[in-house]
């Protein structure tokens, strides 16, 4: 792999930039793979590469329907954080976002991660309380977590209104200011070019149709570039996870619906931290291109269409301009869905199947971006050992049987 | 300021009514009709900004929504705007507008010195550096991107204009009020149907507002006249200018801007609504969106005065403009030579026409010959000169298929370059509606396949690119969408006579050559002007990998702008194509997302602002509450009093009275929010049963019950008492939040689960007002109310009701009780609550009633230990954990959650469990939300044992009290547990959680 820094640009430059290598090779499908990877996203490619370093496994194929990172990775808000309630949930998202923070000198590719800190707004005493209540458990958990009063919020981020005659107004916020957004397709591209150089196998346009097995274990994929025999799948296809467990018969406790995203034309800086608001169902960053990224509540309907109603872009720019009335005269310049996979406790699944050598990764919901080094990382251990890391046990198939569900609908981003 | 370059006459503004406007400081007049580029233009300016990278200067190159570059900050102060394009900006007197993105302005701009470096910004070079020292990014390299990103400006101040929606049904919707759509419009009009017909314009007529056309008798503007009036003289025809559709959803669903007094001077707009966002249901919809011209990619194809030929065109005939006074026009089609012959009989002066076709011949063609203009065959401009303007450019033979040169470079002077490289349909609408385009190799172009609405495409949309073809197309489309809602068209009339030249021919052609390698060289081959994407983007995108066309999309950018890669697309398409040497449609188009052209945040918004962003929901005593000093509360979307403070009274001492006087005498509490549903039918006991954990089959009529609901994970969801007002009815209530919520779970469970049962659930929250009276004296308040009621504790027990008589309304009165006193809960009509609260506090003023909130409700509850759930319950919590067993049924057959209360984890006995804690001092107020550990003295993480739900400050028992959830908690009475807080450490003895009259004795007043 071609190192990348300034004085490789610079190199390249002096020869018209004709010498830069392929960032991932396209190679043809050999006809077994030790691991084979369902879904080029973010998440998959992670499990990949990790695999690949962490596991010393490098016969691996990771399979993509269409182009990699096409999916929710490219079809997200970009927040990462990691201050969520319950232990559990805190441990793999704190994991992930120490990943994060090496990330782009690890797999040499700057994702761009901008730690701009995040507010959670509280809107109610119902919202104050519980903020609070995260704030402590994030602190004893060792996860960076800070609670602001109304004044406090105001101080952060200028321009949110938190005058008290709002419809909802702003009573405080939880900060961690470890918490940013991150270039998404950064992550994709630079997560597929570090597996690729592992010896991974990306192959793109390559759709699962059918997952062989024999005695109860996996035996392989059918694919429309056709079959491909492999040891163990991992399966990470966030928004057709059911699709594909339905193919080895098995049933998910998962919902899925649309979720919509939308940008401004590009301003100049205006908001430079991450301002979230379950209640009022609005979330808001600014991207480095000038660009106010916003998030909007789901569709209530199931669906696999990756477009949603319109009128939640209404009621959601309701909403903002409760929080930010100087956007009144900014504009939407583009919008687009993506589909959510939910669990019914708003956690995900990385977790063995019923099914030997069948694994799933998914249910990751509305907040599978910052979470992406982490389930990777956690995935590719599931694979490697055949059982799960203690970091996602607590996120096992098995929950669902036992009863030990781990609740965040508080904690994600959207109301579910 | 001279318009220098405004022809003599001609065009469709009105050269009587001057306006006076300023550019960049400027001062500037143009005419009315103007745009701001046109008016701009008509003052010689073309530097209208720089661009994104390199800050190279740019001028205008469209004129309409197409246009890439020219982007202004338009007005200041409350009402300024960033990003609008000047090429949809009509000209209004005292309009300002300035560059945006330089610095210190558009002449000069510091940052240009990108330029010196643009070697190492090609595409997605940020992916590849400042990684290095990781400190730097944030500290450094992030804070300079990111002040050098972003075009406009924000307001600073709220927007002070008012924006609405409206929504209408049509059976036939005509996008696009070109000839195509005029017709379409007049065709189901004529039929009868109700039409809308929707433009971007200020005005109807499309593509001929820029032509020389004879149709029948009337020249142009004369049938744009006539058509328009015939239109408006339909009563069921809605006609809307300046109204962009921007999106296209499912079932024809289409939302238009029509943007309404941003065309007025800033005086007359006040009070207005200045933008409204329509929401469309149509039964057809005919697109006639047109057909945007393409650039061609040369060499240096950014400067200033280097503009599409069909906006060349527009602004000679409609606006009287000159873009330039020597132009070289650049095509690989035939209807381009149009722009030439139209600036030439404007006054301009065409030097040459470089065409990179081999054969040229046609009408245009011999037209352009018989002026005596040269023309170039099989040549292509491969260079041009010029610093804020074009001044010049290069050209040479190239030999067919356009990969090599065959001549010497040749200089031609000129100060305007109109290029053409065929014309793209705009498809946008249509690939929202999910319909497939087909790439069409004589047309070069993509046309929309087969819809996949019920819908029509006709005009340039369609590939019908002259106008006879508009016309008929139109006509046809219009006829067939009134056919398809059941109308009958009436007879198509007949053709006129229009004078048009031949369309001619076009070669696909997507990039002239260099002398080296494009990319190599200082030369840049611009595709998307507005992200500086170039070509050799293009190149090394592929170079490196990337092939899927959204991948080169996302890694050079190119179509990402607020342009959304109108004009640079298809162009970026071909050329991947030639690169990956696979056939356009091959090689796929990115997908086209709403909005069409951006759209305010404000107009998207509409009036769902500040109290109108969530309904606000009060009780019918709200105005009393109000009067009295109350603080609210926002409970859900309801307004619930929060404490009622006398003047110079803390929050603590009003509600240590306010819970007192409950305590000793009587308190008043508006209840009315508590959510009520009306559940009838046969089954309605046997429904109870399946939704709440205990067993309501034998509720005797006239007693009420309190029920705990469980989702299928046996977590408490909800809690409320239930009345049974009859052997097929009864009486639910709810929280206050969770009322919505409730109705959904029953109509869920009743329409998918149980449909067999017969049961109606309805919604009486605003039915029914609540005032619930509780305390010593309640019981004397409620006999002076309502004499004739017996409220011997024989005749009216605990958990029952009475309908009857209360301060002479007609009222149920429940007795129930959420603060441990003897209470009642009267209900009244929802009108009549005021007169019934009013009622009570006459009739209880000798024992000095107090109103109360809901804080004071909160405290005297936890006094209790009574739940509240959202507060003690998250989700996670059973009612085992709840200690409250007895109300799960063992003897159901079965209910909402049952299953799971004997799953391995929800029957584990260390679960975290409701308990009471009393702090070690009396005065410390834990915080509500503090974790809770056994042991504080270990490193983190340390292990938390649960959670405070609720703390307060308790006056009738003279210190802090406290709930909270804890491991195991039901067995560790007695223990000592700790809340380690922001500075220090509070120690609590856990402890039952029912924390005052634990017999329960005061529920008998």
């Amino acid at each position: 792999m071609v190192k990348y820094s300034i004085f490789t640009i610079a190199r390249n430059a002096l020869t018209g930039h004709q010498n830069w290598p392929k960032q991932w090779r396209s190679p043809e499908p050999k006809p077994e793979y030790d691991v084979i990877i369902i879904g080029g996203g973010g998440h998959g490619l992670a499990t990949a590469y990790y695999l690949a370093k962490e596991h010393g496994v490098r016969n691996i194929a990771v399979l993509e329907k269409g182009w990699l990172g096409g999916g929710n990775t490219a079809r997200n808000t970009t927040i990462v954080r990691s201050n969520y309630l319950w232990d559990e949930s805190a441990a793999i998202y704190e994991k992930s976002l120490q990943l994060w923070e090496g990330l782009s000198q690890d797999i040499n590719y700057n994702v761009m991660l901008s730690q701009r800190g995040v507010l959670n707004l509280a809107h109610s005493l119902g919202d104050v309380r519980e903020g609070v209540r995260r704030v402590n458990a994030n602190r004893l958990n060792g996860v960076d977590a800070e609670w602001l009063d109304a004044e406090g919020v105001k101080n952060f981020c200028p321009i949110i209104n938190i005058s008290k005659s709002a419809r909802h107004p702003v009573l405080g916020a939880t900060l961690q200011r470890r918490g940013g957004v991150a270039r998404h397709d950064s992550v994709a591209w630079g997560y597929a070019r570090a597996a690729d150089a592992l010896g991974v196998d990306i192959i793109q346009n390559c759709e699962v149709t059918g997952i062989k097995r024999e005695g109860g274990k996996v035996t392989g994929v059918e694919t429309t570039r056709g079959d491909i025999a492999a040891k163990k799948i991992g399966v990470v296809a966030a928004g057709h996870s059911s699709v594909i467990a339905e193919m080895a018969g098995i049933r998910l406790p998962i919902t899925s619906h649309p979720l919509q995203a939308l940008v401004s034309e590009p301003i100049k800086p205006v908001i430079d931290c991450v301002v979230m608001s379950g209640a009022v169902h609005v979330y808001v960053s600014q991207s480095d291109k000038g660009e106010l990224v916003m998030g909007a509540g789901i569709d209530s309907f199931n669906s696999y269409a990756q477009r949603g109603s319109f009128h939640v872009i209404e009621h959601q720019l309701g909403a903002c301009l409760e929080l930010f009335p100087i956007f009144s005269r900014v504009r939407m310049m583009r919008t687009w869905g993506g589909i959510v996979d939910t669990c019914p406790d708003a956690s995900p699944i990385l977790s063995r199947t019923p099914v030997d050598g069948l694994y799933f990764n998914c249910g990751w919901g509305t907040g599978g971006f910052k979470a992406t080094p982490g389930s990777g990382w956690c995935f590719a251990h599931t694979l490697a050992k055949e059982e799960p890391h203690p970091l996602n046990a607590p996120f096992s198939l098995s929950r669902f049987e036992s009863g030990a569900l781990i609740d965040e609908h508080g904690a994600a981003g959207v109301a579910h | 300021m001279t318009q220098a370059f405004r022809t003599t006459s001609g065009g469709r503004i009105d050269r009587r009514k001057a306006i006076n406007f300023t550019f960049n400081g400027q001062s500037y007049i143009g005419y009315e009709g103007d745009t701001l580029a046109s008016a701009l233009l008509a003052n010689g300016v073309h530097l209208l900004g720089r661009s994104f990278k390199y800050h190279r200067p740019r001028g205008i190159v469209a004129a309409g929504a197409e246009e890439p570059n020219s982007m202004v900050q338009l007005g200041e102060g409350a009402t300024t705007e960033p990003n609008i394009r000047a090429t949809q900006i009509s000209l209004y007197e005292g309009l300002t507008a300035s560059s945006v993105n330089v610095w210190p302005n558009v002449e000069f701009d510091i940052s240009a010195i990108n330029g010196l470096f643009a070697k190492i910004m090609t595409a997605g070079f940020y992916n590849k550096t400042f990684m290095w020292p990781r400190s730097m990014w944030m500290k450094l390299y992030e804070p300079v991107i990111r002040r050098a990103a972003g075009w406009g400006k924000a307001p600073t101040q709220t927007d002070p204009d008012i924006y609405d929606h409206m929504h209408l049904h049509v059976e036939v919707m005509v996008v696009g009020g070109g000839p195509a759509g005029l017709m379409a419009a007049l065709a189901a009009g004529r039929a009868g149907a109700r039409v809308l017909l929707v433009d971007e314009q200020s005005e109807f007529g499309g593509s001929l507002l820029s032509k020389k056309r004879q149709i029948g008798a009337k020249d142009e503007a004369g049938w744009i006249a006539d058509m328009a009036a015939e239109l408006e003289a339909m009563p069921d025809v809605t006609l809307l200018s300046r109204s962009t559709a921007f999106g296209y959803y499912d079932h024809n669903y289409l939302c238009v801007l029509e943007q309404k007094t941003d065309h007025l001077p800033a005086a007359e707009r006040k009070g207005k609504v200045r933008q409204r966002v329509w929401h469309i249901r149509a039964g057809q919809v005919v697109l006639a969106t047109g057909a945007h011209e393409r650039p061609l990619v040369f060499a240096d194809n950014d400067r200033p005065g280097i503009m599409l030929a069909g906006s060349v065109q527009t602004y000679v005939n409609r606006y009287g403009v000159l873009p330039g006074k020597k132009m070289v026009l650049f095509t690989n089609n035939d209807a381009a030579y149009e722009a030439a012959i139209d600036l030439q009989a404007a006054g301009g002066d065409v030097v040459a026409i470089i065409d990179c076709r081999h054969e040229v011949s046609g009408e245009l063609v011999d037209a352009a010959r018989a002026l005596d203009i040269e023309i170039l065959a099989g040549y292509a401009i491969t260079g041009t000169s010029g610093g804020k303007r074009v001044e010049s450019v290069e050209v040479r033979a190239i030999q067919k298929g356009a990969k090599v040169y065959t001549s010497a470079a040749r200089q031609i002077d000129c100060d305007l370059v109109a290029m053409s490289g065929g014309w793209s349909p705009v498809v946008h609408l249509f690939s929202q509606s999910q319909g497939q385009l087909e790439y069409d190799e004589e047309k070069v172009c993509f046309l929309p396949g087969k819809p996949r609405q019920a819908q029509q495409v006709a005009g340039a949309l369609a590939g019908q690119f002259t106008l006879k073809e508009c016309l008929a197309g139109g006509y046809k489309a219009g006829a067939d969408a009134a056919r398809a809602t059941g109308f009958t068209p009436k007879r198509k009339p007949a053709a006129p006579e229009i004078e048009e030249p031949d369309l001619g021919g076009i070669e696909p052609f997507w990039i002239v050559p260099g002398s080296r390698p494009i990319g190599e060289g200082m030369a840049k081959h611009f595709v998307d002007l507005q992200n500086d994407t170039t070509a050799a983007d293009i190149e090394l995108a592929v170079r490196e990998g990337f092939e899927s066309v959204e991948h080169i999309k996302r890694y050079t950018l190119t179509g990402f702008g607020t342009d959304q890669g109108k004009t640079s697309n298809i162009n970026a398409l071909a050329i991947l194509s030639g690169i990956l040497d696979k056939p356009i449609p091959k090689v796929g188009t990115t997908t086209f997302r709403p909005p069409y052209t951006p759209v305010s945040y404000g107009a998207l918004a509409g009036r769902n602002l500040g109290d109108w962003s969530d309904p606000v929901r009060v009780t019918s005593i709200h105005d009393w509450h109000v009067e009295n000093g109350a603080l609210f509360e926002n409970v859900g979307q309801w307004k619930r009093p929060w404490y009622f403070p006398k003047a110079g009274e803390t929050m603590h001492e009003a509600l240590n009275r306010e819970c007192l006087a409950v305590r000793n005498a009587v308190g008043v509490l508006d209840a009315s929010t508590l959510g009520k549903i009306d559940i009838r039918g046969p089954d309605a006991a046997e429904f109870l049963n399946r939704i709440y954990t205990n067993a309501w089959a034998k509720l005797g009529i006239g007693r009420v019950r309190y029920g705990l609901m469980c989702h299928e994970d046996g977590m408490v969801f909800d809690d409320g008492t239930t009345a049974r007002l009859a052997e097929d009815r009864f009486l639910m209530t709810t929280t206050t939040g969770g009322a919505a919520s409730v109705l959904d779970w029953l109509e869920e469970y009743l329409q998918t689960e149980w449909p067999e049962l017969k049961v109606y659930c309805t919604s009486v929250t605003e039915q029914w007002a609540t005032v619930s009276i509780a305390g010593p004296k309640a019981g004397a308040v409620l006999k002076k109310l309502a004499p004739e009621m017996d409220l011997s504790h024989e005749n009216f027990p605990f958990l029952s009701f009475k309908e009857g008589t209360v301060a002479g309304l007609k009222a149920r009165v429940f007795r129930i009780s959420f603060t441990g006193e003897l209470s009642y809960e009267i209900n009244v009509p929802w009108a009549n609550g005021l007169a019934l609260w009013e009622a009570v506090m006459a009739a209880g003023a000798e024992f000095d009633i107090t109103p109360y909130g809901t804080e004071s409700m909160h405290i005297l509850r936890a006094e209790k230990g009574f739940i509240i759930v959202g507060q003690e319950t998250d989700g996670t919590t059973t009612p085992q954990d709840l200690g409250m067993d007895w109300i799960v049924s063992k003897k159901k057959p079965d209910f909402i959650g049952k299953r799971s209360f004997t799953r391995s984890d929800t029957a584990r006995p260390d679960r975290k469990q409701l308990v009471g804690l009393l702090t070690e001092t009396p005065d410390d107020v834990l915080p509500e939300g503090a974790q809770l550990v056994f042991d504080p003295n270990v490193p983190k993480p340390i292990p938390m044992a649960g959670h405070v739900t609720s703390s307060y400050y308790s006056a009738a028992l003279g210190r802090s009290i406290a709930l909270a959830l804890v491991k195991g908690g039901h067995g560790r009475k007695g223990q000592k547990i700790f809340a380690p807080l922001e500075g220090k450490t509070v120690t609590a003895e856990i402890v039952d959680p029912v924390l005052y009259d634990k017999e329960g004795e005061r529920l008998n007043g």
